[in-house]
């Protein structure tokens, strides 16, 4: 059943992630669904101003409202992705994009946890190689190992 | 009277969490049992402070008493009675008095069932802990104090945050906190390890225990947190990256770490500065979240109301608590007796690579949601860090924990096998090629990464189910003594394969939810239909109803699946005149492998500034509907509590509760070999 | 060398408390405008009727230095501000244009009659196309124009009698040298 329900499904985003779009409105919303669904995922790396946390498509905020307009306007005009995210970046700068652009002050975010990860696993790889080279146990002196025996033997 | 009373008993608690963290810590120094044993009864009665004035708060909000400040700023009259209870920590002040009832609580805890403790270790863990209630308390004392009052009392409140107003709060800070908070005991153990110059198997044994708790609490709270902002705040999303969640997701994922890194130390006596580094890590997670939080340095939607007078309060403390610590481990730890030597491909070395990857991942998160903040006080610049950041960075460092994860219980102490391993998942590598074939079938234009989380969760839930075959010899030996095996096995193995179960059906929530999720955002009128994946959603319109404290209009949305009913579902808008705000309350319905979800709104919204009308007026009856069908969402926070099963199914394991050596008693000969 | 190792915690942890300190002092809330030191947009807004004064225009600010206002007739601070701007143009002679952002024109006119006009042209930004131009995400904002057009301060929120003495009256100054 839930086969069927799956093989029932039309799908609008062919985005591979694809998340509720909560404050877009039917009035907003281009006739021609795969512009539509650019723009849906195009909203996703646009970040509201007035609601901080959330992309235009779900934040509520008429500035929101504003912008998903826009965007539509211009994928109708045939600008690219890029072209539009340009166009808000220069009036809002850095800030209005969820995804921070790569660029020398961001490199530590971006590059950040890969470094680490190598970092440190190299770091313990190191240690680790370190440790198996430990010295043999010492030897036990002859007396030492007789007594050993003696005890061994008054055990069994 | 009442919040007099109350407000001594912190005051109360305060002297006695100072005696606390003092006496015994000197008594530990001096072996002297008097002293520490102070610290018992210093925790229990710091316990019985804190829960009076609680009990006190509490009494204020449920009788109204407006001459109470933060009464009056966070409740009404007219609210229903649950809310006026869950309200009491649904302000600043109040979840204070919330964060510290729960840190005695994990203190007396200590002291009352911690008899297994050596009387040193006890009394150094609960001086610690003491000190953290000290911290805590002068903060509440000093720059929150919850009781005070407002001359002359208002008629009535401001009410609640309409988005508050919900089970989820009830449930969801005690948890989360319970978790957050309950890792201050690991915190004190490790703290109080360094002090005695001494981490051993045995310290490990005792500070599981502790450690699990927190973890499931903080676990349960975290699903919670993430299903409530699912079905209340009309987003349907689980999970956005916020400030907030991940504060509450870094000590989940250096708790995580400890945990295994825990058994490491407890069996093989090895790993011992990184299990301490990470007890300190977790709560001090804890304790930065605390101050994300409360300090008005991140916008969050979740933020509390911002003084920078308690942002730098909170800022000392963690300086102290979280520097000290690390100090005291930067001299001290150098001194731990080096453990067990282990080959690289052992069940040490994967804990190790576990270890690694979860702090990278940690780090990660921390990195992201910091960065805004380091950035704009090096040289003013903003930039901003969302989803896809993490989604891009986050994701990838934990397949490879995952696909680790069912090999790594079936690869031997000390030095192991890893073709032998790989062998023996022979049947988790074909169900979860199964999976990936089935998902390419049926879903048309499935993507490759779809395909791939589908089949890592197959790989994922199989390989812990592999495992416990394995364990119990089945088909190797009569099915009768595979049964007898299982049931004999110890409970922290039970443990494990089932939280790691979980984790595979959490990721295949999280695979289907995110790349089949169906939407239709449409204008409705009475009487249409929209077909949603295969069911019929038929509009019925809207009705009006008048709620305690707040005005309601209520769709109505007739759902049939090839003619059958399915269900009657009812997405509203409330409108809260007090607070002037309107919420969205999503109808689900819900069939365990996927949810029907739907909201309605005005279809105008966002059109008008200001003053816009709470609720569409129009003559056509029109309103915007949004409907969804999201395939195994529920698994996601069914993965979840699976989880937490496992952990409190490792919680009941006997072997938590021995203390001193017992001698050994001869075991039953059908158990099965010790192979963890 | 190993000891080294156990002091980096410590070090990365005072590290981050440096920085909360200083994020303290921050307001995460504000964004600075991305389009200080650049040429003011383009644009060309129609007049607010029954006020009586022109519509506004790129052009018609090129040569001055000026202020431009971002108000609306909804914005409950816009008018602890608008007795602020009422001196500034009368008193101190600064000029004054004046954006009214996504309103309804009776409405803006009936809050300029109610608290003033400052403005010696108003356009009117119906759709708020033109508020995206300048960046604006909150009303109200005022913009601090130079001679040759370019945008040198953001002023975000109202003003206030601190922030026009330590900040805008002393810029206006300057720029008008």
């Amino acid at each position: 059943m839930m086969l069927r329900g799956l093989l029932a499904v039309v799908a609008v985003a062919a985005a591979l992630i694809a998340q509720p779009a909560l404050a877009v409105l039917p009035s907003e919303m281009l006739k021609d669904p795969t512009l539509e669904a650019r723009a849906q995922t195009l909203s996703k790396d646009i970040r509201c101003q007035v609601c901080q946390n959330e992309d235009i498509d779900d934040s509520a905020a008429p500035l929101a409202a504003d912008m998903r307009r826009l965007i539509r306007e211009k994928i109708l005009a045939g600008q690219t992705n890029q072209q539009i995210l340009d166009f808000l970046v220069q009036r809002y700068g850095d800030n209005v994009l969820m995804r921070p652009p790569i660029k020398p002050a961001t490199w530590l975010l971006w590059f950040g946890p890969a470094a680490l990860l190598i970092v440190t696993g190299t770091l313990i790889a190191v240690a680790a190689r370190r440790r198996t080279a430990a010295p043999a146990p010492p030897q036990l002196a002859p007396d030492e190992e007789r007594r050993l025996r003696e005890i061994l033997e008054r055990r069994t | 009277m009442i919040p007099e009373i109350g407000h001594y008993a912190l005051i109360l608690a305060l002297a006695v969490a100072l005696v606390q963290a003092s006496l015994p810590l000197v008594g530990a120094a001096r072996n002297d049992l008097a002293l520490m044993d102070i610290g018992r009864s210093a925790a229990l009665a710091q316990f019985g402070f804190i829960a009076l004035a609680f009990a006190c708060l509490m009494q204020c909000y449920v009788v109204s008493d407006f001459s109470v400040a933060t009464v009056a700023e966070n409740s009404n009259s007219a609210m229903p009675l649950l809310y006026k209870i869950a309200g009491t920590w649904g302000n600043h002040e109040g979840s204070m008095v919330l964060w510290v009832f729960i840190l005695a609580l994990f203190g007396a805890s200590v002291a009352a069932f911690g008899r297994n403790l050596p009387p040193s270790l006890r009394a150094r863990v609960l001086s610690v802990q003491a000190m953290t209630g000290v911290a805590f308390l002068a903060f509440i004392v000093f720059t929150s104090n919850p009781f005070l009052r407002l001359n002359p009392a208002p008629p009535d409140g401001n009410d609640l945050n309409p988005l508050l107003q919900d089970p989820g709060l009830a449930f969801h800070p005690p948890f989360l906190y319970l978790g957050y908070v309950g890792f201050s005991t690991t915190f004190s153990f490790a703290v109080a390890a360094l002090i005695e110059g001494r981490v051993d198997p045995a310290w490990a044994r005792w500070v599981r225990p502790w450690t699990l708790a927190a973890w499931v609490a903080l676990t349960i709270g975290i699903a919670m947190g993430s299903w409530w902002s699912y079905y209340t705040l009309g987003w349907g999303g689980w999970w956005f990256w916020d400030p907030v969640e991940n504060a509450s997701f870094m000590p989940w994922l250096a708790g995580t770490a400890l945990l295994h890194s825990a058994i490491v130390a407890e069996k093989r006596d090895a790993l011992k500065s990184w299990t301490i580094l990470l007890a300190i890590l977790a709560f001090a997670l804890s304790l930065i979240g605390t101050f994300l939080v409360r300090s008005g340095i991140l916008t969050s939607v979740h933020a509390f109301a911002v003084d920078p007078r308690r942002g730098v309060f909170i800022l000392a403390i963690l300086i102290v608590a979280i520097g000290g610590p690390l100090a005291l481990y930067a001299w001290r730890a150098p001194q731990l007796k080096l453990g067990g030597i282990f080959a690289p491909i052992s069940r040490e070395g994967a804990m190790v690579l576990n270890n690694l990857l979860l702090s990278t991942g940690c780090a990660t998160v921390f990195l992201g949601t910091l960065y805004p903040l380091f950035l704009d006080a090096i040289n003013g610049s903003k930039v901003s860090v969302g989803p896809p950041f993490f989604d891009a960075t986050f994701v990838p460092l934990m397949v490879p924990l995952v696909i680790v994860m069912a090999v790594a219980p079936l690869i031997a102490w000390k030095r192991g096998d890893l073709a032998g391993a790989l062998g023996r998942l022979w049947a988790a590598a074909a169900i979860s090629g199964l999976v990936a074939l089935g998902t390419y079938i049926a879903v048309h234009g499935a993507s490759v990464l779809a395909i791939f989380g589908m089949a890592l969760a197959a790989w994922c839930s199989a390989g812990a189910l592999v495992e416990v075959a394995q364990r119990v010899r089945l088909f190797r030996v009569p099915f009768a003594d595979s049964v007898r095996r299982l049931l004999s096995l110890p409970r922290s193995a039970w443990g494990m394969t089932i939280a790691h179960f979980g984790i595979g059906v959490f990721i295949a929530g999280v695979t289907a939810s995110s790349a089949w999720q169906v939407e239709k955002v449409q204008l409705v009128r009475p009487g249409d239909t929209v077909d949603v994946a295969g069911y019929a959603f038929t509009f019925e319109g809207v009705v009006e109803a008048q709620g305690p404290n707040y005005i309601e209009r209520r769709g109505t949305f007739v759902v049939t699946r090839d003619g059958r009913p399915v269900a009657t579902m009812h997405p509203s808008k409330k409108f809260y005149p007090v607070q002037q705000q309107t919420t969205t309350d999503a109808a689900i319905h819900t069939f365990w492998i996927a949810d029907l979800y739907a909201t309605i709104s005005d279809p105008d919204e966002g059109t008008q500034e200001g003053g816009a009308p709470a609720f569409p007026n129009r003559a056509d009856g029109a309103w915007a509907a949004r409907l969804y069908y999201n395939p195994l969402v529920p698994w996601i926070w069914i993965g979840a509590i699976i989880m937490a099963f496992g952990g409190i199914a490792s919680l009941t394991d006997r072997r938590h509760r021995v203390g001193a050596p017992v001698p050994a008693r001869a075991r039953p000969a059908a158990a099965p070999a010790a192979a963890e | 060398m190993r000891r080294l190792l156990y002091i980096l915690p410590l070090l990365a942890f005072v590290a981050v408390a440096a920085w909360f300190a200083v994020g303290l002092t921050r307001d995460p809330n504000r964004i600075p405008s991305a389009l200080i030191d650049k040429p003011m947009p383009e644009f060309q807004l129609p007049a607010l009727a029954e006020i009586g004064v022109p519509g506004l225009a790129t052009s018609d600010i090129h040569g001055k230095v000026a202020l431009v206002n971002v108000f609306a007739s909804w914005c409950v601070p816009c008018r602890s501000e608008q007795p602020i701007l009422m001196r500034l143009a009368r008193e101190k002679g600064v000029i004054l244009y004046g954006i009214d952002y996504k309103d309804q024109a009776p409405a803006g006119a009936a809050f300029l009659r109610e608290f003033g006009n400052p403005y010696a042209a108003i356009g009117v930004d119906a759709d708020g196309k033109v508020g995206i131009d300048w960046g604006v995400y909150g009303v109200p904002e005022t913009f601090v124009i130079d001679r040759e057009g370019r945008i040198r301060h953001k002023q975000i929120g109202p003003i206030t009698p601190e922030s026009l003495n330590t900040t805008i009256l002393p810029l206006v100054a300057q720029l008008s040298k």
